[in-house]
């Protein structure tokens, strides 16, 4: 039988990847990406705790944690759609209008 | 047999993470990221959660991947444009650092010795039917609303004269 262990260090390491590319990249779309790897890790390691206690919530916090990346997909491309529209790029850095 | 599956797909799902990253084109890392999506499926048919499998191959490699790339190739990007010599340094610090993390976190994990990740649980359609229409009525009905918000979101944002 495969450990819970290995299901966690997996969720972990899925997670610190799309941390990286979440800090590292610069493109909008890149972010929005690394976003989705994160969110994959967690449900991984969610369905790996619902699976070892034996007890649905777990899954059906995955159930709930697709409907948010959907809608966070659908209003952030729609974003970067409205960005590329005014700004001709897709560069965060040079959306810095906020920025003092 | 079942520890040799694990391994195939967690080692599809760290490669195709990993590429996600290193490509240059964000075409090519969301076709990449379907790629993780379908090994973390399999993941999840590995610990009896069929019904999550199903909805993550539909939903999220079928619909929202297929949205991004929808977007991709209508915004028709030129390759990347990284602004990489501000963030070299950035670079050189994060990656240790997030080794160091991983390395601390799996220390911890790795104290959780000898427990198996599956029991009698089956994530049947049946089962997390019967539990999304009793105890999670409440927060079920209100993702409706956070759909309906994000698509009036959506159409608000995506307008031509914003």
């Amino acid at each position: 039988m495969i450990p819970l262990n290995w299901y966690l260090i997996l969720g972990a390491a899925l997670f610190l990847l799309g941390m990286l590319g979440f800090f590292l990249k610069r493109n909008v779309i890149s972010l929005l990406l690394s976003v989705e790897i994160m969110l994959n890790a967690v449900n991984l390691t969610f369905v790996a705790f619902s699976s070892r206690n034996g007890q649905i919530s777990g899954q059906i916090f995955v159930f709930f944690v697709l409907v948010v990346a959907a809608a966070e997909a659908a209003v952030g491309l729609a974003l970067v759609i409205a960005m590329f529209r005014n700004r001709e790029t897709l560069n965060v850095d040079r959306s810095n209008l906020l920025k003092w | 047999m079942i520890e040799l599956l694990f391994f195939l797909f967690a080692a599809v799902a760290l490669g195709s993470a990993i590429n996600v990253l290193i490509q240059r084109h964000v075409l090519y890392s969301s076709l990449s990221l379907i790629l993780l999506l379908t090994a973390i499926s399999g993941l999840f048919i590995l610990m009896q959660a069929e019904f999550l499998a199903v909805i993550n191959v539909i939903v999220y490699a079928g619909a929202i991947m297929v949205l991004f790339v929808f977007v991709i190739m209508l915004l028709n990007l030129p390759a990347d444009e990284d602004g990489v010599d501000r963030l070299r340094w950035l670079k050189l610090v994060g990656i240790p650092m997030g080794l160091f993390l991983l390395l601390m976190i799996a220390r911890t994990v790795w104290r959780v010795e000898g427990v198996s990740a599956t029991t009698d649980l089956a994530g049947t359609p049946q089962a997390i039917g019967a539990s999304l229409f009793t105890d999670y009525l409440l927060p079920f009905e209100l993702t409706s609303l956070l759909i309906l918000i994000a698509l009036m979101g959506a159409v608000v944002f995506a307008k031509k004269d914003l």
